[in-house]
């Protein structure tokens, strides 16, 4: 399988001070990465460098040829003097695509007429969602795409990423600044601190002494709650799979297992 | 009517037809300040361009388009904000201007007429050039719209999308430079940036889409020139301010129309 992109030991400072140090990290097709770490670890710069949009100091990003990106950034700022609606928003992405049918997906239907700059945080997201989507992306570069978005929808949300990785091959790049958010179908946690401190299944970080350190038992005892619940897998029709085993921690009534 | 008020018009109106589109991306990207800038340094390329031998327009035109390539370059820089550095060039270059004329002893130079804009001074020339090259602008413009309305979203996700946000970056700065020296006549050094920034501020209370706003801009500020000249040939008022009021008047009926709806 060919990695989407590549990147193999990625330095860079911004003003001397050190912002990525020594950073490798490969998304394949159909997998999930996610970037977890405190403020000021380096993961939008990660996720820049990534994209192409900003040049490392040192080491190499390979992007495969002719890569496909669907990005979407942690903020959008589009000035109210800018008359957009979000069907030309997502027009602007994808000349010919079903709007409507792309909008129904991240449940925002109901804004396709409306102005870009008169969206709510969250429908904003969905839509930045959607219209990455509908650009047919081999990768999907997330930054904290969940961000304003409600607690179900949040869910919601998780669940289609993970569903357009398995059924449609995507590769996702995914940052996280919540590490109570990190989902279950992540394939792979970097946990990054200028320099990734450890990187692996989420079990395998939740456990690593570096992690630990970072982040202090209390949280990641609450990660390793989230990651160790990797109670279920996607059919290839997006139906849902239960399959718990004997440490299934979802109480005496849990019949799925 | 006549005939140096028919060139007038002509002028005007060309002006305000190419000048409405670029006024949107003023409006749109905050770049008030950098037109203001281009246009307070024009003085300075007067004074260049009598140094130089060429024609006055002919200097501000050359040291706009230094001047936004400079800019350009300097934007790259993260240690001053950009209205920060663009308030010390564009402060600069008036006082080197006044500073340097003043100097020109042997050159008498219609300082008022410069700041003020004359446009009822314009000849056929002129307007053969205001035209060229508003159709040129606008043409180069044309090309640059996908990825300059992408970059007006947002530049990181235009970038992302394979967008040359680069290129498209500079050929706006380039153009606006182009249309700011081309206005220098019309309105003057003090007025320039209204016929950028009101045409089109007046136009967003009316559109839906960027590129309504582009046509109602173009429209309005043709409106406001029209207008304005008459205005100033039935009161006797000077020509460039009497445009710039009948635009805010448009603007001002524009933003009631919008608030009934």
């Amino acid at each position: 399988m060919s990695a989407l992109v590549q990147l193999e030991r990625v330095s860079l400072r911004f003003d001397g001070q050190p912002a990525l140090n020594g950073v490798s990290l490969t998304v394949e097709p159909g997998r999930i990465v996610t970037v977890i770490g405190p403020n000021g670890a380096g993961k939008s710069t990660l996720i820049k460098v990534a994209l192409g949009l900003v040049r490392p100091d040192s080491g190499s990003v390979i992007r495969r040829p002719g890569l496909v990106v669907g990005y979407v950034p942690q903020k959008l700022a589009v000035p109210a003097s800018f008359p957009l609606s979000v069907r030309r928003f997502l027009a602007m992405a994808a000349p010919k695509g079903d709007w409507q049918g792309a909008l129904d997906r991240v449940s925002a239907g109901h804004v396709l007429t409306r102005q870009v700059s008169q969206l709510s945080g969250g429908e904003l997201q969905r839509v930045m969602l959607a219209r990455a989507l509908l650009r047919q992306p081999h990768l999907l570069v997330l930054d904290e795409p969940v961000g304003g978005v409600d607690m179900t929808g949040q869910a919601e949300i998780y669940d289609l990423i993970a569903q357009e990785a398995r059924q449609s091959q995507r590769g996702v790049l995914l940052v996280s600044h919540d590490l109570h958010v990190v989902m279950a179908a992540t394939d792979e946690v970097v946990c990054l601190n200028g320099h990734v401190c450890c990187a692996g299944h989420p079990e395998a970080v939740a456990q690593h002494p570096e992690y630990l350190a970072l982040f202090g038992p209390r949280v990641a005892a609450s990660l390793a709650v989230y990651t160790h619940v990797h109670d279920h897998s996607h059919r290839a029709d997006g139906s849902v799979d239960h399959v718990h085993g004997p440490n299934c921690q979802h109480g005496q009534e849990c019949n799925h297992g | 009517m006549d005939e140096f008020l028919t060139r007038a018009v002509l002028a005007g109106m060309g002006l305000a037809l190419a000048a409405g589109p670029f006024g949107c991306f003023v409006v749109w990207r905050r770049m008030a300040y950098f037109g203001d800038t281009l246009a307070h340094s024009a003085l300075l390329g007067v004074v260049l361009g009598l140094l130089a031998g060429i024609d006055p327009s002919l200097g501000i035109l050359v040291f706009a388009l230094v001047l936004a390539l400079l800019l350009a370059w300097g934007q790259g820089q993260k240690r001053l904000a950009s209205d920060t550095l663009l308030g010390i060039v564009s402060h600069a270059a008036l006082a080197c201007g006044l500073v340097a004329l003043s100097l020109l002893e042997n050159i008498r130079v219609n300082l008022m007429g410069w700041l003020m804009g004359d446009i009822l001074a314009v000849g056929w020339f002129d307007v053969a050039v205001i035209w060229g090259g508003g159709t040129i602008a606008l043409v180069a413009l044309w090309r640059l719209w996908p990825t300059l309305l992408a970059m007006s979203v947002d530049e990181d996700l235009a970038a992302a999308e394979g967008h040359n946000i680069a290129r498209a970056r500079l050929g706006l700065m380039l153009l606006v430079a182009l249309v700011v020296a081309a206005a220098m006549k019309v309105v003057g050094v003090l007025l320039v940036t209204s016929l950028l920034v009101i045409p089109a501020a007046a136009a967003r209370a009316l559109s839906r889409t960027p590129e309504q706003m582009a046509l109602w801009a173009s429209a309005i500020g043709m409106a406001a020139v029209v207008s304005g000249l008459g205005g100033s040939w039935r009161f006797d008022t000077p020509a460039g301010p009497s445009v710039v009021v009948a635009a805010v008047l448009i603007f001002g009926l524009a933003n009631l129309y919008a608030g009934k709806r």
